[in-house]
């Protein structure tokens, strides 16, 4: 525990976030990173009114929010009245603003503070954000091959009960059909599940 | 040939219909132009998404690119006005309490900017606590109006109520709940206040400063170097667009073209009263307002650098930026009429024959000297004031003054 204390990190982190599951990835991976003092947002309700209570140093925010125009009109005001804030993106630093959109996120510093030291945040962010898409993606074509496997055993099982063929020969008829037709087998296992439950409802079950 | 492929940021407002039609409709087609419209949610990320340049153009807030040229906002862009996308749209939308104050203090129902600020002025001098109201952006037409129309009628923007930003999804629900007093934004977020959220409509953008700019197409300065004859088959693109908006008889249409998931994404009976003109007040009543959203006459497209200088000026009023010849070059270079002309000399459009005017000077519609038939105005503010371009400093030391 002892070198855990030499990375642990004073800056007051801001999560704005209404997907939970990214924010909690983000949350995780700053504390990883020795953040201990991370806040996170998930609800927008009266959005303004914690913001000033939390009083963060860095705020995290996915550019789908809608509040990020209320969130930069705070700089605006602070600017007025002498505690200014800038963009945590620098404004030569090109290459991280364009990581940092493509993965769909934002980030701000109160100003004064390093940027050197506030870097290594919106990196962290940067990579979970695109984690995140990845799992993303990853999720839905799992649940697609799920689904297709699915309509495949429907399909087979309709064959192997009017036809009373086995198993191995309802899917090599399935198989069959798709090559011949030059379509997928899920394509043709879901044509048929559609005509048997048109035919007779309540067949497929 | 290859089209040209253009990428438009826009955000679902009743506005963004010149980029809609354009690609709906065939203009973009007809232009050459493989139109690719993505939709977004804040004006932050439209900004963001030129810079980096995922976006070439974008339905933007008028003073936005003059905000961004002047670097008030990170990331830095440069950008430039080529057409302006219809005048008007915008209109004040006020609680029924404060309504209700407001009618005790002698407000009508009839949209007019000096009767309906007196009236509020008299509450806000009965009040202890301040009144909050809603804009959509610090760097907008809304902010500088409402501020325009608080201020001639003797109410400091700044001292006698709070101005705050929200997302205008959310303004009626703040409205609803109290947590705002009143809000300043476009369509169809007041007629959803109004016929849903209990609001009252209290004045129009068209009551405030008539013919005034809204939204623009904001390109990025780089793209438009690099693609001259792209930017120019867009605007004519979104000329013809502005010409079908125009047409009463495609209104209907419109609106359900907007209706649409991938655009605004919300109900044909929140998108015609802007179209129609006739605005529901509150209590059932609704008002018919003349010019309230213009897409195509009036030269309605046109980037008047008169324009551009004006939301300059608010922008020094309110400490925005400080006054500088270099800042006042720089506003002005934003908008680019000289692309315009060039953009829509083949198709003889009428033209204004002058890149400026001063602003409030029609008092009525007006027939203009220019390259066909063209009339212009009424433009006036509410006041009775001038802005003449010609006079920046005049304008802004009169503005100072209590």
């Amino acid at each position: 525990m002892a070198n855990r204390t030499t990375v642990s990190n004073k800056l007051n982190v801001l999560v704005i976030d209404e997907n939970s599951i990214r924010a909690s990835i983000i949350e995780l991976g700053l504390r990883e990173a020795g953040y201990d003092n991370v806040t996170i947002i998930h609800d927008m309700n009266g959005l303004a009114r914690r913001i000033m209570e939390i009083n963060p140093d860095v705020i995290v925010i996915d550019i789908e929010n809608p509040n990020r125009d209320m969130l930069e009109s705070f700089f605006q005001i602070s600017r007025a009245v002498k505690r200014p804030i800038a963009m945590f993106v620098d404004k030569s630093d090109e290459a991280s603003i364009e990581a940092a959109v493509e993965a769909g996120v934002s980030a701000y510093v109160v100003n004064g503070l390093k940027q050197e030291r506030v870097r290594p945040i919106l990196k962290m962010a940067i990579s979970r954000f695109n984690a995140f898409s990845r799992l993303n993606r990853e999720l839905e074509e799992a649940r697609g091959q799920l689904e297709s496997r699915k309509v495949i055993d429907r399909a087979k099982h309709l064959l192997m009960r009017s036809r009373g063929v086995s198993e191995e020969e309802a899917y090599s008829r399935l198989r069959r059909a798709a090559m011949n037709e030059n379509r997928k087998i899920e394509e043709i296992a879901q044509s048929l599940v559609t005509a048997a439950s048109l035919f007779d409802p309540g067949a497929d079950e | 040939m290859t089209p040209y492929e253009v990428t438009a940021g826009f955000v679902p407002l009743l506005d963004s219909a010149l980029l809609v039609v354009a690609k709906e409709k065939g203009f973009a087609e007809a232009a050459a132009v493989n139109l690719n419209l993505v939709r977004e949610r804040s004006w932050a990320t439209i900004r963001d998404r030129l810079a980096v340049s995922q976006f070439d153009v974008a339905h933007i807030l008028a003073p936005l690119p003059i905000a961004c040229n002047l670097g008030l906002m990170a990331p830095r862009l440069q950008m430039i006005v080529p057409m302006a996308l219809g005048l008007g749209g915008n209109a004040v939308t006020v609680a029924k309490d404060l309504w209700r104050d407001m009618a005790e203090h002698g407000v009508a129902s009839n949209l007019d900017a000096r009767e309906s600020g007196t009236a509020l002025r008299d509450v806000i001098r009965r009040r202890s606590n301040k009144l909050r109201f809603a804009v959509v952006h610090p760097y907008s037409g809304h902010n500088y109006e409402l501020r325009y129309w608080l201020s001639a009628n003797g109410i400091d923007p700044d001292r006698d109520v709070e101005i705050m930003v929200l997302p205008p999804p959310d303004m009626g629900d703040a409205l609803l709940s109290g947590t705002i007093d009143g809000y300043c934004a476009g369509e169809p977020w007041n007629t959803f206040g109004v016929l849903d959220r209990g609001g009252r409509l209290a004045t129009v953008k068209a009551a405030i400063w008539k013919s005034s700019p809204e939204k623009v197409l904001g390109v990025h300065a780089g793209w438009a170097d690099a693609n001259p004859d792209a930017l120019a088959a867009l605007l004519k693109a979104l000329h013809g667009a502005s010409l079908w908006c125009s047409r009463p008889e495609n209104h209907s249409e419109l609106a359900w073209l907007l209706a649409k998931p991938a655009y605004v994404g919300r109900p044909v009976e929140y998108l015609l009263p802007a179209l129609s003109g006739v605005l529901p007040m509150g209590n059932g009543e609704s008002r018919s307002v003349q010019d309230f959203f213009v897409p195509h006459a009036k030269a309605a497209t046109f980037p008047w650098k008169s324009h551009a200088l004006w939301f300059y000026t608010q922008m020094v009023r309110w400490r925005h930026i400080a006054h500088s010849d270099r800042h006042q070059r720089i506003a002005g270079d934003t908008y680019r009429p000289d692309l315009y002309r060039n953009a829509l000399r083949e198709l003889n459009v009428a033209m204004p024959s002058a890149s400026s005017k001063v602003e409030g000077a029609l008092l009525a519609e007006t027939p203009v000297g220019s390259s066909g038939a063209l009339t212009l105005g009424p433009d006036g503010f509410f006041d009775g004031n001038l802005f003449d371009p010609d006079e920046v400093d005049a304008y802004i030391a009169a503005q100072e003054k209590p």
